[in-house]
Formats: structure tokens, C-alpha cells, sequence
């Protein structure tokens, strides 16, 4: 019972897992859910700037593991969504300042307060990887339309299966529309056929979430944003609503491209 | 058919994309079983040359692939026996 405890990872790194952790945070936190979002990539901070929390940090996740603080003292409050917390990471140290029993342990204790455990992977398949994952009832994988991020997270998956984690659900974030009506980029069913796992999510290419990181207000919290709806949809298929994914990908519609086809002109089809 | 399929679908048969998605499905085959191309060559060699101990192979018609079912992945091989005529 209690919470449930979501990893968020990718195997490369730079493909969104931060900026999919803030804003899910964000959303669910926005539909009253009671949310611990938890930084696991210890060295490497950065959920704290992009919930815009990072001149209120007192104690990090380090100190609640070594014990110079209370597991409550290092969750901070945030000011705009008055049920999301976040636990930062330690900046100073390195992933191996904790173990993944530490973070099973910390996991377990917030449980029975909180609906979302919601925890950042660093990038990588080691240790910090395998802290974040320890104590996840579920894991999302964060990839791009890109043969490198793909190749990665099937990696990813594999292991997750491995350790009985998997196989996950896959958000794919980045797509660029255009390039993919161009076929110069994977598609969402390109991708999902490549991987074969369940996707909960597609979230554009979008300056938004630029902007809104540089404001520290996650674009779920901003109703003009693409890419923020996309992370609202995803919340609240996490929630077990049947969202339709955003139609991203068939912006034009079959029938159409029947028709036109069948009319023998192939023009708008590249 | 499946250019049907792609133009169906609005996708470029041309694209980058295309491209990429055959490269991937072929580098995974080959992540998936943590083994090398040059390594699954290898394989087959071995278990061609083992059924050769006992039956006539027609090599040129063999086929061995690794299928992916999901998930999973299957040695899917298809080897034709060669017919020795001269005893018929
Ligand atoms: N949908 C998007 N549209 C535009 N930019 C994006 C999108 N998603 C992420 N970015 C940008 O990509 C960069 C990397 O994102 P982020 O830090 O979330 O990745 P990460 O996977 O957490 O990286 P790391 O592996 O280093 O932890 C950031 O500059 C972010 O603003
Ligand atoms: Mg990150």
C-alpha cells in the first residue's frame, strides 16, 4: 500500500530524465497528488534548479543516509504545489555515498505518506543507476527519436528485465514533427516496434521547456505548452486514465492520405 | 507492399529515418544476445559443420537468422539437405 515509487532512467544521458521528472512532479502534484520527488543523482544536482528549489537546500540526500539530518529536515517544500517535496541530491559527493539499500530504505519510510515517489537516474548503467532503480515499483525509460538514445534504452530495458524491474514504459521526448513527416526521424511506431515495451508518453520538441527551465516553472505548469501537456496527459495516464497519446504523429489524417493516394498524387507524403 | 504501407501511413520510403530504424533493428539483434556478428558467423559455421558429419548440406540455400519476437530472440534456421540422386 501507500505510494508508488517510479524511477525515471534512460542508460544515455541528456535525453530528458530531469526535465520528465520535474514535470511529472509538477503535474501530479497539480492533480493533489502527494508527491516526494527525489534528485538520485548524487554530484551532478539538478532537479533543485528546474523545480526552482535550489536557493532553499539545507540538507541533501547524502545527509539523511550518513544521519546528520532527519529524512524530514532534507524535504523541501515547494511554494507553488504545496504537496510536492523534493529530496536533492548531495553535490559534493559521489554516487557511491549511498547504496541501493539506502535508497530502498528511504523509499519505504515516505510510502505510507505520500501517493508518488518519483526518482531521478543519473545517466549510466552503474551504480547510480542501480540506487535509483533499487526501490521502483515501476520504471519509466526516457528516450529521443535518435539511434544512439534508442540503442541505450534498450540496453536499459534489458536490464530491468534482468533484475526483475521491467520491461518499463518508454516516454519518448523530443520528437520533432517535421523531420518525421520529412522521414528524417523515427516515428513514435518506429520506435515502438524497434523496443517493444509500452509507451506511456510522447513530448514534442518544444522551446517551452528551455524557458521554463530557465524560470525553474516546469512547463506542466504552463497551459499554453505543448511539451507541458504532453507531461500533464502522461500524469494522468499514470493515474490510470485512457488518454489518447497526443497526435503527434498523425497530424494528417489516413483517409486523406487514401484519397490522395488513390488519386495518384503523392505530393506532402515525403 | 509495405511502400504501400509507408505511403499509407505518410511516411518517406527515402528518408534518414528508414535507414536508421534498419541499422538499430540490426545492432540490437546483436546487444540482445551479447554476441558479434562475426561471432554468430562463427556459430553457424559450427553447427553447419556438425550437421555436415551427418547429412549432406545444400550450403548454398541455407538460411540462419536471428528473429525477434518481442522481446525475445529466435534462431530460426533452415537448412536444406542435399538429395544424393545417385542412390535413386
Ligand atoms: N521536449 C524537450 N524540448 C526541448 N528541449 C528539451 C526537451 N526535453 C529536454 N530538453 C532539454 O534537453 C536538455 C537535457 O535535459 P535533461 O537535463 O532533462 O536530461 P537528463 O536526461 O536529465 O540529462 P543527464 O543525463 O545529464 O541527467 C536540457 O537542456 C533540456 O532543457
Ligand atoms: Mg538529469
Amino acid at each position: 500500500m501507500g505510494a508508488r515509487v517510479i524511477t525515471v532512467t534512460s542508460g544515455k544521458g541528456g535525453v530528458g530524465k530531469t526535465t520528465v521528472t520535474a514535470n511529472l512532479s509538477v503535474a501530479l502534484a497539480a492533480l493533489n497528488k502527494k508527491v516526494v520527488a527525489i534528485d538520485a543523482d548524487i554530484g551532478l544536482r539538478n532537479l533543485d534548479v528546474i523545480l526552482g528549489l535550489e536557493n532553499r537546500i539545507v540538507y541533501d540526500l547524502v545527509d539523511v543516509v550518513e544521519g546528520r539530518c532527519k529524512l524530514r529536515q532534507a524535504m523541501i517544500k515547494h511554494k507553488s504545489y504545496p504537496d510536492l517535496y523534493l529530496i536533492p541530491a548531495a553535490q559534493t559527493r559521489d554516487k557511491t555515498a549511498i547504496s541501493p539499500a539506502d535508497m530502498v530504505d528511504i523509499a519505504q519510510k515516505l510510502r505510507e505518506d505520500y501517493d508518488f515517489i518519483l526518482i531521478d537516474s543519473p545517466a549510466g548503467i552503474e551504480r547510480g543507476f542501480r540506487n535509483a532503480v533499487a526501490p521502483a515499483d515501476e520504471v519509466l525509460i526516457v528516450t529521443n527519436p535518435e539511434v544512439s538514445a534508442v540503442r541505450d534504452a534498450d540496453r536499459i530495458i534489458g536490464l530491468l528485465e534482468a533484475e526483475e524491474k521491467g520491461p518499463g514504459q518508454l516516454i519518448l521526448n523530443r520528437l520533432k514533427m517535421d523531420l518525421v513527416k520529412r522521414g528524417e526521424m523515427l516515428s513514435t511506431n518506429d520506435v515502438v516496434e524497434i523496443l517493444s515495451i509500452k509507451i506511456i508518453g510522447v513530448v514534442p520538441e518544444d522551446e517551452t521547456v528551455l524557458t521554463s527551465s530557465n524560470k525553474g516553472e516546469p512547463a506542466a505548469g504552463d497551459p499554453n505548452s505543448k511539451a507541458g501537456q504532453a507531461f500533464r496527459n502522461i500524469a494522468r495516464r499514470l493515474l490510470g486514465e485512457d488518454v489518447p497519446l497526443m497526435a503527434l504523429d498523425q497530424e494528417q489524417s489516413f483517409l486523406k492520405r487514401l484519397s490522395r493516394l488513390f488519386s495518384g498524387n503523392s505530393a506532402g507524403m515525403g | 507492399m509495405s511502400s504501400l504501407i509507408d505511403r499509407l501511413l505518410g511516411r518517406s520510403s527515402t528518408g534518414s529515418a528508414k535507414i536508421a530504424k534498419e541499422r538499430l533493428q540490426l545492432v540490437l539483434v546483436h546487444d540482445r544476445l551479447d554476441l558479434s556478428p562475426e561471432k554468430l558467423k562463427e556459430m553457424e559455421e559450427e553447427i553447419l559443420a556438425v550437421i555436415s558429419k551427418y547429412v549432406q548440406i545444400d550450403r548454398e540455400n541455407v538460411e540462419i537468422t536471428v528473429e525477434q519476437r518481442k522481446r525475445d530472440s529466435w534462431l530460426v534456421a533452415d537448412i536444406p539437405l542435399a538429395v544424393d540422386d545417385s542412390r535413386g
